[in-house]
């Protein structure tokens, strides 16, 4: 593929495209799994939510 | 037994965990389709400009950065209003899962656009309306998650964020409209892409389109990891709380000397 005489300037900028979504991705992903494990953790001592309230807030943290 | 409103349904964490379940495999594969043929359309048949030349192969990662920089601040700012008036019990999860994100495509919409103008305008950087207010955007975006993470309770930090998030939407017409009110370096607007050949348009589209739903689905991802975090810290703080009850029956403090 000839991308011409600026071809280092559009792999550059597809390569950093590429680079920092993935980046966020596996942030997102790692971030995630990293919540579950020390969720289930805290679940397995015992420790459980009140998750029989329809519309907590405390749940979601926003309530003041 | 009061009825709940549809709103009230989706206002609650646990149902919006359960809904986003079902929703995130679809928005990801949906996202990974239409990217794909946004690239096979963008490197294997939409030809080069008659001016720019290959380099036009920017616009197609360019334009979608740029437009979800506003469209991720555009969030953060209805999160805020959603938190601040109506309370919304998911207003301040989203508002914290966007700002990361639209600091990320902020970026790439200032870094995609530098490795763009250097071969066309010839620098990499010129402080014009357009590239300024943009600037402008992603320190913002830095002031938010920076305020946030700066006051340690959660729900005075929501608060202050929210008012920071609303004050800020400010810089969106500006940029929007930058172009139109300043001489800059930055080509005017395409009112929508209408000004681009349907060579290129149909592409850019697709790309937009793709993007845009690879935006929601990390959008939904990370609110569905922040539900996850408040639901640790309430737990960790409960079983702080249950082991202090139960202190004095298991163990004996030191005397103090």
């Amino acid at each position: 593929m000839d991308l011409g005489p600026h071809a280092a300037f559009i792999w550059a900028a597809y390569g950093v495209f590429i680079a920092v979504l993935a980046a966020v991705l596996a942030w997102l992903w790692l971030d995630g799994k990293a919540q579950e494990r020390t969720l289930a953790a805290l679940e397995a001592r015992g420790i459980k939510r009140r998750t029989s309230r329809p519309m907590s807030q405390a749940d979601a943290g926003t309530g003041s | 037994m009061q009825t709940q409103t549809l709103t009230q349904r989706l206002a609650n964490p646990t149902r919006f965990m359960e809904l986003s379940a079902l929703v995130l495999p679809w928005l990801w594969a949906l996202a990974g389709a239409l990217i794909a043929i946004a690239m096979y359309k963008v490197f294997f048949i939409a030809p080069a400009d008659y001016q720019q030349g290959e380099t036009v192969k920017i616009m197609y990662i360019h334009v979608p950065a740029a437009w979800l920089a506003m469209m991720g601040y555009g969030i953060v700012a209805l999160s805020s209003f959603g938190l601040l008036v109506f309370r919304h019990p998911l207003a301040d999860v989203s508002a914290k899962a966007a700002a990361p994100l639209g600091a990320a495509f902020t970026l790439l919409a200032l870094i995609t656009g530098s490795l763009w103008g250097k071969p066309m305008w010839g620098t990499y950087w010129v402080w014009d309306a357009r590239l300024t207010s943009v600037l402008v955007l992603f320190f913002l975006y830095m002031g938010l998650i920076a305020l946030r993470n700066s006051v340690e309770d959660e729900s005075a930090a929501a608060k202050l964020t929210a008012i920071l998030g609303l004050v800020g939407v400010a810089i969106l017409p500006v940029i929007k409209f930058s172009v139109d009110w300043w001489n800059t370096l930055h080509q005017p607007s395409t009112g929508f892409t209408q000004t681009v050949d349907p060579s290129m348009r149909t592409p850019l589209l697709i790309s937009a389109l793709g993007f845009t739903v690879l935006f929601l689905a990390m959008h939904m991802k990370g609110m569905r990891n922040e539900i996850l975090r408040r639901r640790v810290k309430s737990l960790t703080l409960a079983a702080v709380e249950r082991a202090q009850t139960s202190l004095p029956e298991q163990t004996s403090l030191p005397e103090a000397r």
